[in-house]
């Protein structure tokens, strides 16, 4: 998170996070594991209205960002639901939100007004938003006939798809990659729960069999899909990433206070050089991390061109160095560190999932190299 | 203009038709800073280059963009960080003065103006800026640079002048330099950091002799200088008597923060000292290898740590000039470029295949990648290893229990030392 906060955002991140000290203290988060939607609804309704969905969404649509750079405001929230290893689904909602204020039609209004409410949650199939050969992995297909969109396939992992009311899908068609809302009750659909390390995350295989939805459903123009993926991708991404550095900046502060407290031989575990050049090396990446997702969320605001790229270094950092620093935390807390009673894991769970959600490190490395495709002939 | 100061838009109009007219485009391959290794070149090519530099540097003087960030009674432009950023970023493409930015401006001539004498500031600064005086630091000593503070040469009062001797070593390039800013000890019998001052002086002179030293590349731009009642007057004093670690503490800040400092132009994008990821793309193309998915992922991974790297330097950058975070906190950016400059270095050498092990000219930017690995650690030594700055950043930045230290409250003269400097 940024060094320097405005006035507004400090008061808009701090409302939030001590929303969530008391509605989801660890404890409470450490029993979600048994709840079936990992999250409460009232809880999600009380979010929305602390902002948690309205960044990304125009003042006209009745959203509107703190500061004018709506993205860099959500990661406020979202670093707070790293710190406190929050549920909800964060990021599917605020990414669906946004390309229905960005782009949807009348038809999706309703729809958008619920999300900004907090009375209904939204998922999203990002399809083949990775691929780097043009062919991605087998995602849904879709056809137009007679007035209606058919889709049929599966798409997985998709985020609280078991809660959500409709899911912004992503499907292949004649024309090209085209975008579709389609409620999670229409006939033919259907979503088999997955398992997942994270304790308040719901994940689900999502299966189209011949599911219809009228054409009005399609969001932008059909086969115009591909910007409006790019776009919802590095969303995505630079949320994930903030949430992730906040579990990061948890553990690290933990395992530091551990260090402290911790004798061994007579002296704190942090009076050893060996551990000192390590937390050193933590700190370092730590505030790497921090550095590289704000200047990517910056970036994707202000419509810059490295805007990519940074967001692909940010993801690819953040998932290799993240998962090391948070490793190194459970190794230097020893026993307790891989123990369910402790809290780390809730931190280190969070910070795995999110390193191989959107893109895995090495997915995201060959992404930046497709930018550097131009400097392939010799200038 | 109100305050009379250039906004940064006609700042940058300014800087922009000045180097378009004045400054000569660097050709697609010509690199604008010096990679890991040191050139090797003859002292012809040396003092040619630097000539080059140091004309290039008279230029921009005199179109009132040199030493944008040094105050204007001194030569500068009194202009703010962004001006600099504007300016780093029009400078892309162009040659530079890519040598006078470190260690001259900074940590020298940040050293001399914030402790420098008014008498000192008019002589040293204006000369530095129009590229008439090229600084060096001698700091480390045969005996050791880490522990900067145990300096083993010496400086005795006599009368309105000092009379040095000792030696220093590992400086860059001071056959060719003009001045030096020297750590000297001036009192035996109280701990080490309290008998420490600072000069500044010649450094050609009778009483100095400056000899190169090979690298394992065969650059020579290394030396080792032996000072031998060397004299220098009281008014050549930076900072008070046995305080120079008052002095020292702030000369090693600026040299940490290096090419995040205000003082110092760096073409955006550029990684002076450092295999950028530019060059590795360049590698990737001439070893015929670009299209190679695991070639991909490591130039993925270089871009990577380049962006990580600038925008860290930024973060701190602006951090430590808004007072969020503390000064030491530089030890940060100095940690990560080390670490990263070693691993940029051994993909560059990892990407070059063979011609890693055997290479003839046809092998363009693949050729030769070994010297960048073969000097990979000087990322991590010079300016301060990186041990060093895990120290800083554990101790002074997460405060860390310190290290024991048996020379803290000792005098100096009592403190043990390494074998070789045993008198
Ligand atoms: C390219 C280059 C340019 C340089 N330019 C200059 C220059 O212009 N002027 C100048 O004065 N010097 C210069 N130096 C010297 C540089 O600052 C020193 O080499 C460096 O500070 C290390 O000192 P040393 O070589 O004496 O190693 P030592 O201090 O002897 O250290 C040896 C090893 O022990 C480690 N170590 C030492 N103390 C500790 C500790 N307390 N905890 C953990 N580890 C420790 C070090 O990290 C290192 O790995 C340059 C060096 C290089 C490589």
């Amino acid at each position: 998170m940024l060094l320097e906060l405005s006035a507004d955002q400090e008061i808009f991140r701090d409302t939030t996070a001590r929303f969530l000290t008391s509605r989801v203290p660890i404890n409470e988060v450490r029993s979600l594991r048994n709840h079936p939607a990992g999250f409460d609804p009232d809880y999600w309704r009380e979010g929305a209205d602390l902002g948690w969905t309205s960044l990304l969404v125009s003042e006209e649509h009745g959203g509107g960002s703190v500061s004018g750079a709506g993205l860099v405001d959500l990661t406020t929230i979202a670093h707070e639901f790293g710190v406190h290893a929050a549920p909800g689904p964060l990021v599917p909602t605020n990414v669906v939100a946004g390309t229905l204020s960005a782009v949807g039609g009348d038809t999706h209004r309703p729809v958008l007004a619920s999300l900004l409410a907090g009375t209904s949650v939204a998922a999203w199939c990002f399809g083949p938003a990775l691929s780097t050969d043009g062919q991605g992995p087998a995602g849904p297909r879709c056809r137009i006939a007679g007035g209606e969109v058919v889709l049929d396939g599966t798409q997985r992992p998709v985020e609280a798809a078991g809660q959500a009311d409709h899911i912004l899908v992503t499907a292949w068609g004649e024309a090209g990659l085209t975008q579709v809302l389609v409620p999670t009750d229409a006939a033919g659909l259907s979503r088999e729960p997955m398992r997942t390390a994270d304790l308040t995350r719901r994940f689900s295989a999502v299966t189209f069999d011949g599911v219809r939805v009228p054409v009005e459903a399609i969001v932008g123009e059909p086969g115009d899909a591909d910007d409006l993926l790019e776009r919802q991708l590095q969303l995505a991404v630079v949320i994930g990433n903030a949430e992730a550095v906040g579990a990061l900046q948890t553990a690290f502060d933990m395992t530091l206070q551990w260090a402290f407290d911790r004798y061994s031989f007579g002296r704190p575990l942090a009076s050893y050089q060996e551990l000192k050049h390590r937390f050193a090396d933590q700190k370092t990446w730590l505030e790497a991390c921090h550095a590289v997702n704000d200047a990517a969320a910056a970036a994707v605001d202000e419509g810059s061109p490295d805007a990519k790229e940074l967001v692909s270094a940010a993801k690819a950092f953040i998932g290799d160095y993240g998962s090391e620093l948070v490793q190194d935390c459970v190794q230097i807390h020893g026993g307790i560190g891989v123990t369910f009673e402790h809290d780390l894991h809730l931190y280190l769970r969070r910070v795995t999932v999110n390193r191989a959600l959107y893109g895995t490190p090495a997915d995201h490395r060959q992404r930046i190299s497709t930018v550097l495709e131009n400097q392939k002939e010799r200038a | 203009m109100t305050d009379g100061t250039e906004d940064v838009d006609s700042f940058r109009r300014r800087a922009r038709t000045w180097i378009h007219a004045n400054l000569r485009p660097l050709a697609p391959d010509e690199t604008a800073a010096p990679t890991v290794a040191l050139p090797v070149q003859t002292e012809e090519e040396e003092l040619a280059a630097l000539a080059r530099e140091r004309e290039i540097q008279c230029m921009v003087f005199d179109a009132g963009l040199a030493g944008i960030g040094f105050p204007r009674e001194y030569g500068g432009q009194g202009l703010t960080a962004d001006h600099q950023r504007a300016f780093n970023a029009e400078i892309v493409g162009y040659e530079y003065p890519a040598r006078l930015q470190a260690p001259t401006f900074s940590p020298c001539g940040a050293v001399l103006l914030e402790f420098g004498t008014e008498e000192q500031k008019r002589r040293h600064i204006p000369a530095i800026l129009k590229g008439e005086e090229i600084w060096m630091q001698l700091l480390s000593e045969p005996s050791g640079g880490s522990d900067v503070a145990a300096a083993l040469t010496s400086a005795v009062r006599d009368g309105d002048e000092w009379i040095l001797n000792g030696s220093k070593v590992w400086t860059t390039g001071a056959s060719t330099a003009d001045w030096g800013l020297c750590l000297a000890r001036t009192n035996w019998d109280v701990p080490k950091h309290r008998g420490l001052t600072v000069f500044i002086l010649p450094i050609h002179q009778p009483g100095i002799e400056v000899r190169r030293i090979e690298m394992l590349n065969g650059s020579t731009e290394f030396c080792q200088e032996f000072l031998t009642d060397v004299r220098v007057p009281d008014s050549d004093r930076i900072g008070d008597v046995d305080g120079g670690w008052t002095v020292g503490t702030r000369w090693m800040f600026h040299e940490r923060m290096l090419f995040n400092s205000p003082f110092v132009s760096i073409p955006v994008g550029a990684s002076p000292g450092e295999v950028g990821a530019a060059s590795i793309v360049n590698v990737a193309r001439d070893a015929g290898r670009f299209d190679d998915r695991c070639v991909r992922d490591l130039l993925g991974e270089a871009h990577m740590l380049e962006l990580v790297g600038q925008t860290l330097r930024r973060r701190i950058g602006r951090g430590v000039a808004a007072g969020r975070i503390s000064e030491q906190s530089a030890a940060i950016t100095r940690l990560f470029a080390g670490v990263s400059s070693a691993r940029k270095a051994t993909i560059a050498f990892e990407i070059a295949g063979s011609a890693g092990a055997a290479w003839t000219s046809d092998d363009g930017a693949a050729a030769n990648c070994v010297d960048d690995f073969l000097m990979r650690q000087t990322s991590c030594i010079g300016g301060g290893t990186t041990e060093m700055a895990r120290n800083v950043i554990s101790e002074r930045v997460l405060g860390m229990p310190r290290e024991r230290t048996p020379d803290r409250d000792r005098p100096f003269r009592d403190v043990p030392r390494s074998a070789s400097t045993r008198a």
